[in-house]
């Protein structure tokens, strides 16, 4: 899980804020209510997502519950990775 | 429209006309006014306002046609022109995109989605989820010849080329509009009205691009209503929004609002007023659990189209005094 953990911080740090700075991502804090990332950017996340970790978002699944910050992306991926298992 | 938009649209009109003729003298310093004539709404009224403003002598309307706008567009466009009575040129652009890749940029990525995708078939694409509390996202529509229709979400490569491809319409056109301006020393009209500019519903440095915007501050419902009190034809005041930039017809609130623009003018103008969502809900007709994923909706739209709004950023003050 730390290693997933890692991989999405990096991807939003490197992508998003342009620096290495771990402080500068706080898990738990909304990318879109933040201004970090707007509609198109979340169409980028949902591409790494699929990529990365072979999973397919469904139409139902673009909710902020899953998608709209570090804690709720992990929870996402974790629950579709167990579905795929 | 709704009495929380009435406005005294004839001392509108003249509050307007004097901005016009004041931005004219203080800030412009050119002798009239290009605008690009769609045929719609916005431009139209822009079009009579400006000739209040000036007189008919200093406005040129440019109607610029493509393969995939409708040809009532151009029909408009014409029959506001004549109505009236200023000089209008007509320039086709599909050449232009034609040699720029526009047209064949977009199919390519279409066919990365649709691979059947061929010459005869037409495209649009929607947004779906924001009034359901889902993230927005674009889902792409494809006709065949035949009229069979599919609609398939769009992944982030394929949308960013079509969205790419198609900007050069609206980047062609203005290129066209300050061409024209240059050659007369006219400013260039732009004619976003409030939803639009508030919203980010334009291209930067395409429809974006204007010395003067003197409806932005106008919800559309109050364009419409002014379009009537300036006694604009029929067929333009009836007239539908649509993009006009995809070949199959697209309303605006397929492609970026949410919500109707009757719906959109009420939405916004509640935020602005600080209503509830509560309140919003029963003006609106909508559950008070969308009408606060409208409210977040316009907010981050706000936030999210900033930029196109924004000169460059320049890393150091230079003083330009």
């Amino acid at each position: 899980m730390e290693a997933t953990r890692n991989q999405v911080r990096q991807y939003i740090l490197q992508n998003y804020l342009f620096t290495e700075d771990e402080s500068a991502l706080s898990d738990e804090v909304s990318f879109l209510d933040s201004g970090l990332i707007d509609s198109t950017g979340m169409m980028e996340v949902i591409f790494f997502l699929e990529e990365a970790f072979s999973i397919k978002v469904e139409d139902e699944e673009m909710v902020p519950e899953n998608l709209d910050s570090v804690n709720n992306l992990l929870h996402y991926i974790q629950k579709k990775s167990g579905k795929a298992a | 429209m709704n009495s929380v938009l009435n406005i005294d649209l004839e001392k509108e009109a003249d509050k307007i006309c004097d901005g016009i003729r004041r931005a004219m003298a203080e800030n412009l310093g050119r002798r009239g006014l290009v605008l690009g004539m769609s045929g719609g709404i916005d431009s139209s009224v822009c079009s009579a306002l400006a000739v209040r403003a000036l007189g008919k002598e200093r406005v040129l309307g440019i109607l610029m046609p493509e393969q995939d706008s409708s040809s009532a567009s151009s029909d408009l466009g014409k029959l506001l022109a004549e109505h009236l009575g200023i000089r209008y040129e007509t320039q086709n652009i599909s050449g232009a995109l034609e040699s720029l890749g526009c047209y064949r940029w977009r199919d390519d990525a279409i066919r990365e989605v649709v691979p059947e995708y061929a010459d005869g078939w037409k495209n649009k694409i929607v947004i779906r989820g924001g009034l359901d509390g889902q993230i927005n996202r674009y889902e792409l529509v494809v006709e065949d010849p035949a009229g069979n229709r599919q609609q398939v979400r769009l992944p982030i490569k394929p949308y960013l080329q079509i969205v790419a491809a198609t900007n050069f319409k609206q980047r062609i056109r203005k290129t066209l509009e300050y061409c024209w301006a240059d050659r007369l020393n006219y400013a260039v009209l732009g004619t976003p009205n409030r939803l639009e500019y508030d919203q980010g519903f334009f291209v930067k440095h395409g429809d974006g691009a204007a010395d003067l915007k003197p409806i932005a501050h106008l919800y559309k419902s109050q364009v419409y209503a002014m379009a009537r009190h300036l006694k604009l034809p029929d067929p333009i005041c009836n007239s539908t929004p649509t993009t006009d930039t995809y070949s199959l017809a697209q309303g605006q609130d397929e492609f970026y609002f949410a919500l109707p623009y009757q719906q959109m003018d009420i939405a916004v103008f509640a935020l602005n007023a600080e209503w509830t969502p509560e309140k919003l809900a029963k003006e609106i007709n909508v559950s008070e659990e969308q009408a606060a994923w409208i409210f977040s909706d316009i907010l981050r739209k706000r936030k999210t189209t900033r930029y196109l709004h924004e000169a460059p950023v320049l890393l150091e003050a230079v003083s330009l005094e």
